[in-house]
Parts: C-alpha cells; structure tokens; sequence
C-alpha cells in the first residue's frame, strides 16, 4: 500500500518554479509583446503582410516562452501525459483554424462573386 | 501496478486466473488534480481555437459599419496587455511564496494579481462600453459580433479568475498554506498563465492584425 502511496504521491509545486526562470519569462515576454507594438504603431514596415508574419512569429515565440517559463511545461511532467494532451490539442487547434480559414475563404471567392470586396478577405 | 497481482494469479496453477485487480491501487489524494486541471484547460483552448476560427472567418465582413481602424486604440491595448503580463509575473511570485511557505506574502502577491487583473478587466469594460456608445455593437456587424465573443469569452475567463482568487485568498487566510490550499493556488496558477497565453493570440490576430487591414 505504501508503495503504491508512493508510486502515485507527487509535490504539487513544481520543483522548478524558481525565480531566475519567472524573471527570464517576463523579460523574454515583455521583449516579445513591445516589439509587435512598436512594429504596427510605428509602421516601420511597409509591407502588411511582411509585418502580419513577423508578428505572427513573434506571438508563437512568445506562446512557446510562457508555455516553458511560466506552465512549467516539458516533456517529463506528468509523466509525459502533459505534453501529450498538449500536442494532441494543437493537432486539433491547428485542424480547427486552417480547416475554417481555408474552406470558408474558398467558399467566399468561388461562390459569392461581386459581393465582396476582394480587398478585404482575411 | 496491477502486473504482481494478475502474474501471480496465473502462475498460480492450482487457482482459475484473475485478470482484474484484486485492490484498487492506491491514489494519493490529489495526484491526478493536476493533469485533471491541465486537460480541462486544453479543452478550454480549443473552444478558444474555435471562437478564434470565427473571428478568422467573420472578422472582414463589416456590414459596411466601423472596422478594426475606426474602433480600436493600440495604446489602450499595450496598457491592457502589460495589465495581463504584470499579472502574470506577480502570480509566480505569489508561487514562489508559497513554495517558501510564507502566507503574508503569498497573501500579498495575491492581492497584487488580483489588482492588475481588475485593473484588465475594468480597461476592457472601458473599451467596450465605449465602443457600444459608438453604435459599434455586438449586433452592428458579423465582425463584432465575433469581436465581442472572442474578447468577451476571454474577459469572462479572468473574470471567473479573479473569483476564484478571492476565494482562495479567504481559504489561505482561514487555513493557512495547507496542501489542498497549494494544490488550488497551482492549480489557478495554471489557469493564470494560460489565458496570458490566450491573450498573446487576442492582442496579436484581433487588435495588431486588424490594425494592419
């Protein structure tokens, strides 16, 4: 029984926690969110859409960032079953969006001609 | 765990088989609350993954009303995002606290979260209500209509974040830094975190990214 006890029981604070780590998330993140900021409000780039990718980049970074620094997450937590569930969602997450992006944007441009601006289209 | 029970069982050669567990194993209390809590707020992401997807497809259809360039203010967004980052910080440092075992700062650093979060939430109610004074209403255009739930749900969320801190404050405050308190405090640090993660793809595909249309 005490085993078992053992086997199962787990500190329920991450070992890792520690405040180097929360210190480097923050500055990473402040550095991640300031620069998006500064590059839409500034409009230093001309291109949008250069910019749309560049700030697309910078938020995924800055998910992966938090994800590491401040949810603890890596491959041993849980005994992997973290990670799992983590990369089973995306899978679904990323289904989710460009299955909807892709199939509703076809839908817009093959079969309502005239009533949108083409400009427009996300 | 199982593995001795079912081997002896059929080593045995005097006695049928056993192919189910004579005992449940033991779970310590609690053990599973993490990866419980972890995997609710995975399916909280996807219906976050799902209202983002509506505001990918709707998000263009103005209706001929006010689009992204009319209605939103980037300073006030990089104010509410710093809000949600400072909030973030502080929440580890309340952690941190807790892991040393001090309630007076544990309770400190709470009470500073819960300040920045306010502090989100009232610059958001600021935000819509005076979109809504401009006629930008959720019924205006598809766009805001998927403007309003996507922000809205996620509002909501820290709303139901700052409830829950409250109550774990009251719960430290009667019980002290017990193991079902730390256990709870993890557990809404992880909730915490995660809609900082969610607002990362807020403030980046909803307000920069409609700024940039």
């Amino acid at each position: 029984m005490s085993a078992n006890i053992h086997a199962h029981g787990r500190d329920t604070a991450p070992a890792h926690a520690t405040f180097r780590g929360y210190m480097t998330g923050f500055a990473l993140s402040v550095i991640l969110t300031a620069v998006p900021f500064w590059l839409v409000m500034s409009g230093v780039i001309s291109s949008k859409q250069a910019t749309a990718a560049i700030i697309l980049g910078f938020a995924v970074v800055q998910i992966i960032v938090h994800m590491i620094y401040f949810l603890h997450m890596d491959a041993k937590s849980e005994g992997g079953w973290s990670m799992m569930a983590l990369i089973f969602s995306l899978i679904l997450v990323v289904i989710v969006l460009t299955g909807s992006l892709w199939v509703m944007y076809n839908l817009d441009t093959n079969m309502m001609p005239g009533m949108h601006d083409m400009s427009e289209m996300p | 765990m199982s593995m001795p029970t079912t081997a002896m069982a059929t080593t045995d050669s005097g006695t049928a088989p056993v192919f189910h567990l004579a005992e449940e194993h033991v779970h310590a209390e609690g053990s599973s609350t993490m990866l419980g809590f972890w995997i609710y707020l995975m399916s909280d992401c996807l219906i976050f993954a799902i209202l983002f997807a509506v505001y990918g497809v709707l998000g263009a259809n103005y209706a001929a009303g006010p689009a992204p360039k009319d209605l939103f203010e980037l300073p006030l967004v990089a104010v509410n995002t710093s809000m949600l980052l400072l909030s973030s910080i502080t929440y580890g440092f309340a952690i941190l606290a807790m892991q040393n075992g001090r309630i007076g700062q544990t309770q400190f650093w709470l009470a500073i979260t819960a300040v920045f979060g306010l502090g989100f939430v009232g610059i958001e109610l600021h935000e819509f209500a005076g979109m809504i004074h401009d006629g930008a209403t959720p019924s205006r255009s598809a766009f805001l209509s998927s403007f309003f739930t996507l922000v809205g749900t996620h509002g909501l969320h820290v709303s139901c974040g700052l409830i829950w801190m409250a109550t774990l404050m009251v719960q430290v405050a009667k019980h002290g830094l017990v193991e079902a308190n730390r256990r709870r405090l993890m557990c809404l640090s992880m909730f915490w975190h995660f809609l900082d993660v969610i607002w990362i793809g807020v403030f980046t595909f909803v307000y920069l990214m409609g700024m940039l249309r």
